[in-house]
């Protein structure tokens, strides 16, 4: 029997020759993502997975690992299996993403009327 | 303070101290789970509800030493087994998780109605934290009530230890309402409405739950509620649960972590 500082491990009566099993496949559970909302309104951000046989449970779960501490408004689960994602092997579709900074709205002519005229009402307002 | 006379004061501390200890004693008793749960999201879930038990529990303590009690840790740290209040049911060994898990069941939702019915208490502290664990203890019957479903209806080793679990179980929770001297001065000062309503109440939420999950309730000419526990008599397995939860505290009580 093992002996442990722990006094439940003591008392558990563990043979000492007990050979570990390991879980067969179909003994996990499938996992599901975790998205957690911080208040209503603000967007579901994924945070990570837990492990469950169904939703309720991982629902369950995903609260006392995702929102225990700090604010929670909502939680959202959904089978990891239900997640399409693109391949790495594709990366390079983002490649030139980076350099597409005319598409950023501050570069966009019209800003220079916008700052003139938020100018012109910080005047106004004096 | 909100009470007329000593009688009262009297009243509101039974109650206090036969909350507190079943609130510290499960919690101390679920808290032997962490580590060995059946798995990591679980025993993260159940040792964390554990530490919310041991959270209440203080809280209270804090109210009887508001009442003339001495400070938390001395009444959580000193006393002997005859000097606790908790119901046998909190005192036995976790056993199998079967066992751990319906006791879970019928406890949190006892307490669940019991802080419900507090809520409105005439004595306003008391009423606050009742207010204040609402959610807190709202989850932890979510968390058995989804628990005890999956597997009533699960495998027929699962429904059959249920239901084992049950009938082994239910005498000892209906220990959780064994009636004090204080029941009328409780309900008269508007403190408590009292453990026969309680113990109604939380009838009418688990039942029909059990029932639903296709699990038998035992008969109830079978009924023999455990008492003793609320006035000191207890089983012989809450003295080795205190000394071992006393232990660092009784080698340097000014110990500080």
């Amino acid at each position: 029997m093992i002996k442990s500082l722990d006094p439940r491990i003591t008392r558990a009566n563990i043979n000492v020759e007990d050979q570990i099993q390991p879980l067969q496949e179909m003994d996990q559970f499938q996992t599901y993502e975790v998205f957690h909302q911080k208040k209503r309104g603000q967007q579901h951000v994924h945070v990570g997975i837990v492990h469950a046989p169904n939703p309720d449970m991982a629902l369950i779960y995903a609260k006392e690992q995702y929102a225990r501490r700090g604010e929670t408004a909502n939680l959202w689960v959904v089978p990891s299996d239900q997640v399409f994602a693109t391949d790495y092997l594709d990366q390079d579709i983002f490649t030139t993403t980076e350099e597409k900074h005319y598409r950023d709205p501050g570069t966009y002519k019209v800003m220079d009327r916008i700052k003139a005229y938020k100018e012109r009402r910080k005047q106004e307002n004096k | 303070m909100d009470f007329f006379n000593e009688d009262h004061i009297a009243a509101a501390k039974d109650l206090l101290y036969k909350m507190a200890d079943d609130q510290l004693i499960i919690g101390h008793r679920n808290s032997e789970w962490t580590g060995l749960g059946p798995l990591l999201e679980e025993d993260i879930a159940f040792s964390s509800m554990a530490q919310d038990k041991i959270g209440q529990s203080e809280h209270l303590y804090e109210l009887l030493h508001q009442l003339g009690e001495s400070d938390p840790d001395n009444v959580a740290f000193t006393r002997n087994a005859d000097q606790f209040h908790c119901c046998h049911l909190v005192e036995w060994p976790i056993g199998e998780y079967d066992f751990s898990l319906i006791r879970h069941f019928l406890f949190d939702f006892a307490e669940a109605v019991r802080f419900d019915m507090l809520a409105n208490s005439s004595y306003e502290d008391l009423a606050k934290i009742a207010r204040k664990y609402r959610g807190e203890i709202k989850y932890h019957t979510m968390h058995a009530n989804t628990w005890v479903q999956q597997l009533a209806t699960g495998s027929d080793e699962s429904k059959s230890r249920m239901q084992n679990a049950l009938n082994e179980t239910w005498n000892l929770a209906l220990g959780i309402f064994e009636e004090g001297k204080y029941e009328d001065t409780l309900k008269t000062a508007g403190i408590f409405e009292g453990e026969a309503v309680l113990k109604r109440r939380w009838m009418d939420s688990v039942i029909p739950l059990l029932e639903k999950y296709g699990l038998n309730v035992p008969d109830e000419s079978t009924w023999a509620p455990v008492y003793g526990g609320r006035q000191g008599f207890h089983t012989g397995h809450l003295q080795p649960l205190l000394s071992e939860m006393t232990e660092v505290y009784a080698i340097d009580p000014t110990a500080d972590w």
